[in-house]
């Protein structure tokens, strides 16, 4: 085989692993956006709220440190202690429930009812808010964040694959860390899919999304599903901001990884687990494979637009997406 | 037939008074009593209040922006006002809901099961009451896999009805069921009704316009107009009263009368007695 043919398919490869990552966020968003009708803007924020929280516990960090200094005139910084990768994600997994019950039980629970448009903007407020309070408690510098996956090129794929291709090709370069996330997202999608297909909370949380009404005349607890709901989401913006966090640090701009989730879910549609997964995997495939093959006619940076435009033509030819769901009609 | 002074009261509605969205009066005073074991049938044209009678009661008003500012709802002596739908439900009140409601996207099955959300059932205790559903509604055994959405209306009639018995309920309110639905599928489901009444023991109260084929098989009659109750009575003396006859039925002593000279008719004679 050719080494310009192999070269695509470690693109695509890559493009695939990618777009694993985006289905990742785009999730987050399917989720609330199903169970309650919110476009939840800050979900994108939520993975860097995550990052921060789980970087800060496993260093010890104390909360706030700069507020309990400057009012008690102390210098507190640490505790003093690290705290192992697995725990601390346990810990952070609690700080997000707790969130998503604040975030239900301040805001969203007085706006029932009330227009989208309405929910939205609270959302931004929200998204705006968190990013502040992340801040607050955990400091705006740059974070590494090392929870002990393995990152670089993996050999051993090099090493497998170098046979295929002739003398100027030394096998597909794919990230180990890649690797990982990948294997995480798909346990983490297989789970919840059998979550909501084959649980009673699950079932509760699509009776929910169907109809509000007949859910709450059934004895289902709204307000127990959102939270939830939010819960979920708030779950898989820990895994979306782990993964992001230990490829490129926990920064401020790990919460523009959002702006890679609206494409995906204009593609799969906006009320659909798997359009999530095969919209995050087409943009994914489709922006990596357009920067390998027409980005350097035009001058490269094809990424940041491309899956924009993809998305443009399905709005205008499938307005619903990949997966919307099929709007139910009889007559 | 069942004697409603003879039995216990289950449900007793005193003189409530609903708002919606704080200024629109919508029940003027109404008071009802649900008999255990009976089919209490709560009558009336559009807009009479039927449906808010029985959201009053399950407590579902509020996701509607509506409220009972006055009078008093008792469940077995209990006032249930403040309850939630779900303590509610709990408590053996459940409502099935006008236009059917089920879950579109659910099949019929998960429709059932979502029914037995509040009890803390075995698996086999659920099982053996998805069982007694569908024995009741053989169609809904027939379609057990098919979503919601795309079975006929009659079917998701008798799925919203299963849906509220797998809470094991002890009164069903039950919303307009003949909505939209052919003759014979109305005789078949209020059929069922009635052998769950008498063999579950289920107590019913039962909102219907359909005035003919509801006061054939309920015990006990309200007629509700403009917000307030106009009548009562037991339904088979309910079904010889002249005036119902007249307005609900569409016959009088004089035979059959044409829909037009009906509506001159009741311009000229108010009913507020």
């Amino acid at each position: 085989m050719s080494a310009e043919f192999l070269y695509g398919v470690e693109v695509i490869i890559n493009g695939l692993m990618a777009g694993v990552l985006y289905a990742l966020v785009a999730l987050g968003f399917v989720l609330i956006f199903k169970a309650s009708g919110i476009f939840n803007y800050a979900q994108g924020v939520m993975a860097l709220f995550a990052a921060l929280t789980l970087v800060g516990i496993m260093e010890g960090q104390v909360p706030f440190s700069h507020i309990i200094n400057a009012t008690f005139g102390t210098d507190v910084h640490n505790f003093g202690w690290t705290v192992p990768a697995l725990l601390a994600i346990a810990l952070t997994l609690v700080v997000m429930i707790i969130f998503a019950w604040m975030v239900h039980t301040f805001v969203f629970k007085h706006l029932v009812g009330q227009e989208p448009i309405i929910l939205f903007m609270a959302t931004i407020g929200l998204a705006y808010f968190l990013e502040g309070i992340g801040d607050l408690m955990w400091g705006s510098d740059i974070k590494t964040l090392d929870i002990g996956i393995p990152q670089g090129g993996s050999m051993w794929v090099e090493n497998l694959s170098k046979h295929l291709g002739g003398e100027d090709f030394y096998g597909f370069f794919i990230d180990k860390l890649d690797i990982v996330a990948t294997i995480v997202a798909i346990v983490l999608v297989a789970g919840l899919i059998v979550f909501a297909q084959y649980t009673k909370q699950g079932r509760a949380m699509r009776a929910v999304a169907d109809d509000h009404q007949a859910a709450l005349s059934v004895g289902i607890s709204l307000n127990f599903i959102w939270v939830l709901v939010w819960s979920l989401a708030g779950m898989v913006a820990l895994v979306a901001g782990v993964m992001w966090g230990a490829k490129s640090g926990v920064q401020f701009s790990l919460s523009l990884i959002a702006l890679k989730a609206l494409p995906v879910l204009m593609l799969g549609g906006f009320t659909s687990i798997p359009g999530a997964i095969v919209g995050g995997l087409i943009i994914g495939v489709g922006e990596k494979l357009f920067e390998y093959m027409i980005g350097p006619m035009v001058g490269g940076a094809t990424e940041n637009w491309f899956a924009y435009v993809l998305a443009l033509l399905f709005l205008v030819f499938r307005p619903q997406g990949l997966f919307g769901e099929r709007i139910i009609e009889r007559v | 037939m069942l004697d409603s002074s003879e039995t216990e009261t289950l449900l007793e509605v005193s003189n409530i008074e609903v708002i919606y969205n704080s200024v629109i009066l919508v029940l003027k005073g109404v008071s009802l009593k649900v008999p255990k074991g009976g089919i209490t049938a709560l009558l009336g044209g559009n807009g009479a209040g039927k449906t808010t009678t029985l959201k009053a009661i399950s407590n579902l008003l509020h996701s509607e922006r509506g409220e009972v500012t006055k009078g008093t709802i008792a469940y077995r002596g209990e006032r249930v006002q403040e309850l939630s739908p779900e303590a509610l439900v709990k408590r053996g009140v459940i409502q099935v809901m006008e236009g059917r409601h089920c879950f579109e996207h659910l099949t019929i099955e998960e429709n059932l099961m979502t029914g037995a959300y509040t009890r803390s059932a075995s698996k086999a205790a659920v099982n053996a009451d998805l069982e007694m559903v569908y024995n009741y509604f053989p169609r809904l055994r027939e379609r057990r896999r098919s979503q919601a959405g795309y079975t006929s209306g009659g079917e998701q009639q008798m799925c919203a009805i299963g849906r509220a018995l797998m809470s094991k309920p002890e009164t069903i309110l039950l919303d307009e069921p003949s909505m939209g639905l052919a003759p014979q599928l109305v005789e078949e489901i209020f059929g069922i009704v009635k052998d769950l009444n008498e063999r579950e023991g289920v107590s019913f109260l039962l909102a219907e316009q359909n005035t003919n084929v509801a006061l054939r098989f309920a015990h006990h009659g309200y007629i509700l107009e403009s917000g307030r109750v106009v009548m009562e009575g037991p339904a088979k003396d309910l079904r010889e009263n002249p005036d119902v006859k007249e307005f609900y039925l569409g016959v009088s002593d004089e035979g059959r009368k044409s829909f037009r000279d009906v509506r001159s008719y009741r311009r000229r004679k108010r009913w507020l007695a």
